[in-house]
């Protein structure tokens, strides 16, 4: 294999965290016999790129009163969050397995109350910008200096309550907040594929200028591939910079492919949730792990 | 006389003068619950939210996990109802410090019909793990219970009337949760009420008094968390109990007594609520009448009931 030169460091190391944490997506559902596949594979790269590069917290104290918060609005997608989270250290790797088990920290549905650095508790779809909304204009008034970041999901966001925060976030000038689509195309079900649509059913915000309407709303927009490290990082650096400054949230859209990074899932409706076979675990082990043992061995 | 939404506006400001936690969201209608009382005298800890009261409710939540302790501001119906999933999720389960403060409960809402009549309230916030839910009898009860949620710290659902009552207590009442009061002894048939329908209630028990029939009235302010106990204790050994609501007869007070009773049998339970259907827009007397809420027609109840032989 050649060196891996078009990559930075940086990205290698992110890359082989977001690999991990698809892993254990993988692997941790397998094991439970329950719980999203798509959604959390969709948002690994992001969630990767912001618990290991933007947010300013930390694991061994997370109450902090001046960290970062993050939403995971999508609550489906816990598994994502709890992968990467206890990559992070916010509570062992080993703990994944108890996922969706009874009296487990680790619940079907992310839950503030038994989660060491979970934010907000969610589940029920479009909530958690409103809930970022108050956390931001909270920080506002007791002057804290910190940022509140929430993901949605491009199916969330036909909830209407989504919208009713989209028009008043820009009222209460909240530019410390940043709303992430992870526009990853797919919904559990969803519309026939039509023409345009990039995978097997309809994309729930194909037929939407999603940048037009949220800059009519007054939101600061910013397109990215939501796969690609540089994009990300320079999308996250931009909106945390707003901070203070700009008087409007920023939203990311951030374009991805549901179950990315496993090519039985990429793209497939049907794996919005799933338990893989012993074969098909097989074959995402050898995609996600044995490539990245290959690829340390080269380096 | 003064209505209890003026109480709520008055006792608001006086607490958020020196309570920098106490802020109130607002669902556009500031001048029909009086939140513009406390927009107009602490004007820092009013928060216009606009006509969403989903919203209203998730930023109500992510303030409260910053010290907050807001005051939700609008009609009941939009609570308990519209923003329903949202107070389940965001603040119930949470157990976030937010005080829905439903305006305009029950029946009588100055004339805005089934749409607005929140008479299903009880029975949905009853059944929400983590839930207070508090009824106050008058203005004096109001203003005890504002300043009790205003220190609680979890959620609260207290249930507010737009128009004033003949009070019930005197000036000085301090409220107790989940305690149970008799506010009228007799020993011919137990009245167990709450809210602002305590007081036609109390109205009810005199017409009775006139016809030779005791009554001893019991004002349930609190339906959760209840001292059971104290309520069996206050009920003794009268087989005679007759529920009156002005609320859905499915799920609340009537409910919540039955439920109770059941538990311990021989007692005979009336329950004088709205019946399972909708109601209409008209003028206050007008529905109480009709509805059987009136302290009239409470009293006639309550005879029919005590012509029933007792099992």
């Amino acid at each position: 294999m050649t060196a891996v030169d078009h990559r930075s460091h940086d990205h290698v190391e992110l890359d082989t965290l977001a690999r991990r944490a698809r892993w254990h997506i993988v692997n941790t559902v397998a094991t439970s016999k329950a719980g999203h596949i798509g959604g959390p594979l969709s948002a690994a790269d992001l969630l990767t790129a912001l618990y290991f590069r933007q947010l300013r917290i930390d694991p061994t104290n997370p109450s902090n009163p001046d960290r970062d918060r993050f939403i995971l609005s999508k609550g489906h997608c816990a598994i994502g969050l709890y992968s990467v989270l206890a990559l992070r250290g916010y509570f062992p790797e080993e703990e994944l397995a108890t996922f969706d088990h009874g009296d487990s920290r680790l619940q079907g549905h992310p839950d503030m109350l038994l989660t060491p650095g979970v934010d907000a508790s969610t589940g029920s779809l479009g909530q958690g910008l409103s809930a970022g909304a108050g956390m931001a204009l909270a920080a506002k008034r007791l002057e804290k200096d910190f940022h509140t970041w929430v993901m949605v999901g491009d199916g969330e966001i036909e909830e209407g309550m989504i919208w009713e925060t989209v028009i008043s976030a820009p009222r209460f000038r909240l530019d410390n907040l940043t709303l992430i689509i992870d526009l990853n195309g797919l919904q559990q079900y969803g519309w026939p594929r039509g023409e345009g649509d990039r995978f097997d059913r309809s994309e729930p915000m194909g037929h939407v200028d999603l940048e037009a309407v949220f800059r009519g709303f007054g939101w600061q927009t910013l397109s990215i591939d939501g796969h690609d490290w540089e994009e990300i990082l320079t999308a996250y650096a931009t909106a945390n910079e707003r901070r203070g400054v700009a008087g409007t949230p920023t939203v990311i859209i951030a374009n991805t492919a549901k179950g990315h990074g496993i090519s039985f899932t990429r793209g497939t409706y049907k794996w919005h949730n799933g338990i893989a076979t012993t074969e098909e675990l097989e074959l995402a082990h050898s995609e996600l792990i044995a490539e990245l043992l290959l690829e340390g061995n080269d380096r | 006389m003064k209505a209890q939404r003026v109480v709520w506006g008055e006792t608001l400001a006086e607490i958020a003068s020196t309570d920098p936690t106490l802020v109130v969201l607002d669902g556009d209608l500031a001048t029909s619950t009086r939140a513009d009382i406390v927009a107009d005298k602490q004007p820092d800890a009013f928060i216009e939210v606009g006509i969403a009261e989903q919203n209203m409710v998730g930023m109500a939540f992510g303030m409260s996990t910053l010290g907050y302790r807001p005051w939700l501001s609008t009609f009941g119906v939009f609570l308990t109802h519209r923003a329903i999933d949202q107070i389940r999720m965001l603040v119930s389960q949470t157990k976030a410090p937010v005080r829905i403060a439903a305006a305009y409960s029950g029946l009588l809402n100055g004339s805005s019909g089934k749409t607005h009549q929140d008479i299903e309230d009880f029975a949905i916030m009853r059944a929400m793990p983590n839930m207070t839910v508090i009824a106050p009898a008058d203005e004096y009860e109001a203003a005890s219970v504002i300043r009790w949620a205003a220190e609680h710290p979890g959620p609260v659902y207290i249930r507010f009337a737009r128009d004033a009552v003949t009070p019930v207590f005197p000036e000085d009442h301090v409220f107790e949760v989940a305690k149970p009061v008799a506010v009228r002894n007799g020993s011919d048939v137990t009245l167990i009420s709450t809210g602002v329908q305590t007081s036609r209630t109390l109205d009810a028990a005199n017409i009775l008094a006139e016809a030779g029939i005791e009554a001893q009235v019991i004002h349930l302010a609190t339906l959760k968390p209840l001292d059971d106990a104290a309520l069996l204790s206050l009920i003794g050994n009268q087989e005679n109990v007759v529920t009156v609501e002005d609320h859905s007869r499915i799920g609340g007070l009537g409910g919540l007594v039955a439920e109770l009773l059941s538990e311990r049998g021989g007692t005979r339970l009336t329950r004088i609520g709205l019946e399972d259907r909708w109601s209409e827009s008209a003028p206050n007397e007008f529905l109480l009448e009709k509805y059987g809420l009136s302290a009239e027609r409470v009293a006639e109840s309550v005879k029919a009931s005590l012509l029933i032989t007792a099992r």
